[in-house]
Formats: C-alpha cells, sequence, structure tokens
C-alpha cells in the first residue's frame, strides 16, 4: 500500500504550491542573498515534488528522470551562485543585496 | 521558519529539516532511489556548503540590515496573493485519469537507469558538460585575482 493510492494527487499539489509560495515570499521578504539563494532552494525543491507526485500517480519514469537534470542544475547553480556571493563580500563586506546596486539606473 | 528566522544558521538547519520531509514524500511515492539521491545531494553536498559559507563569513550574527515594513507588507501580500491565485486554479482543474497500468517499482534503479541511460542519454551527457562548467568556474571566481 503506497501512498500515491491512499492520498489524492490535489493534496500534492497543494503542497508544492504552498512550498513554492513559500520560497517566493522568502526571495521577496529578505535582503541577506544567502537567504534568497535558500529560498530559490526551496522553489526547486517545491516543482521537484511535484514532477515525482505526477511520476508515480501515472507510473511513468520520465518525470523522475527530469528531477535528476533538475537536482544537478541546483547544484551547479548554488556552487557558482555561492562563488559570485563570496566575491561580492569580499568587495562590499556585506551579504545584503542593496549594495548591489551599482548596475541599477 | 526558513525565511522568519533570524539567525541564517537556523536558516540553514529549519532547511535541513524541510529536505528531509521532502525525502520522507518521495519514500512514500515509491521513488526510494531519488530519495536517496536526494537527502545525499542536498542534505550531504548543497547545506554543507551554505553553512561552510555562512560561518567562512561570519554572518551568524542577527544584526543584519531588514527591509522596511512597506516592503515586507507588499512581499507577504503579493506572495499570498501568488498563493491564492494557485490554489484557485488548482481549484477549477480536472482530475486526470492515470492511464498507464499501476507499476509500485517504477522509482527503482533499473527501471530509472533505463530511462536515463536510453532516451534521455543526450540530456545526461549536457548535464555533467553543465557540472564542470559550473566547477571550473566557481574555481575561477574563486581565486583571489585573476591575473
Amino acid at each position: 500500500m503506497s501512498a500515491i493510492q491512499v492520498v489524492p494527487l490535489n493534496w500534492y499539489l497543494l503542497l508544492s504550491t504552498v512550498l513554492f509560495a513559500i520560497g517566493v515570499l522568502g526571495v521577496l521578504f529578505r535582503r541577506n542573498a544567502i537567504i534568497i539563494f535558500m529560498s530559490i532552494e526551496l522553489m526547486l525543491n517545491a516543482v521537484n515534488l511535484l514532477l515525482v507526485a505526477f511520476s508515480s500517480y501515472l507510473s511513468d519514469s520520465k518525470g523522475q528522470v527530469f528531477v535528476f537534470f533538475i537536482m544537478a542544475v541546483a547544484a551547479a547553480e548554488v556552487a557558482v551562485g555561492l562563488a559570485i556571493l563570496m566575491m561580492v563580500y569580499r568587495n562590499t563586506k556585506s551579504s545584503d543585496i542593496n549594495m548591489m546596486n551599482k548596475l541599477k539606473w | 521558519m526558513v525565511v522568519f528566522s533570524k539567525n541564517p544558521v537556523h536558516s540553514v538547519l529549519y532547511l535541513v529539516l524541510t529536505f528531509f520531509t521532502i525525502a520522507g514524500h518521495y519514500v512514500l511515492l515509491n521513488a526510494q532511489f531519488l530519495a536517496a539521491v536526494h537527502i545525499i545531494v542536498y542534505a550531504g553536498a548543497i547545506m554543507v556548503l551554505f553553512l561552510f559559507v555562512i560561518m567562512l563569513l561570519n554572518l551568524n550574527k542577527e544584526t543584519e540590515p531588514q527591509k522596511s515594513i512597506w516592503l515586507k507588507t507588499s512581499a507577504a501580500m503579493s506572495s499570498g496573493l501568488l498563493l491564492v491565485v494557485l490554489v484557485g486554479s488548482l481549484k477549477g482543474a480536472e482530475t486526470i485519469v492515470a492511464t498507464n497500468a499501476f507499476n509500485s517499482n517504477i522509482g527503482l534503479i533499473e527501471n530509472l537507469g533505463k530511462t536515463l541511460f536510453g532516451e534521455f542519454l543526450l540530456p545526461f551527457e549536457v548535464a555533467s558538460i553543465l557540472l564542470l562548467v559550473a566547477m571550473v568556474g566557481a574555481v575561477m571566481l574563486g581565486k583571489k585575482s585573476i591575473k
């Protein structure tokens, strides 16, 4: 007896929607760049959860392969993003995103 | 709690908790291999990277600047509206009917590997190139000065 036969798919849709909204809230709410990165990870995980739920519900393994690719892209993004953050911190001594407004017109 | 905790280290720990819950959901959804990979990659690699950067930058003080109350209210309102719109669109969605017969072992390594190395071989190789490029880029960015 697995969860997908007991729990309807709509609840997984609702859960991942709520996770995605929390991620959006985190991006808009905070000024610390590291917390913003974490919120982006949260949004990616919401999409991953939705893909796995659909893949399991429809008995199609392609969705889980896509989750692999999203994980690879997320790992690459975090590595490069944190390296950029280190550079910015080294130059401005702050992780505040309002210090990065030099390109704003 | 990831969003609202003042200390970034607490934020990371709550995020690890969230990742373990998501891994639990993967196990419940018959995706055991993906749950293992999720724990290894996220809780093992990405979160250690986050903690390392936070410790290195010495950010574990609670005196970081906050946005103004007006911006916070508007952020909460816009994300709440996004949530309402998405949930409303889900209410109107029709439930789909599974066409394939229910198969409880698609999440196992055998079926997943057949799909990954059969149909998705080219994206797999491109992902490896992407990881290589990201590694080189991170090393280049992390260097003190580029001669």
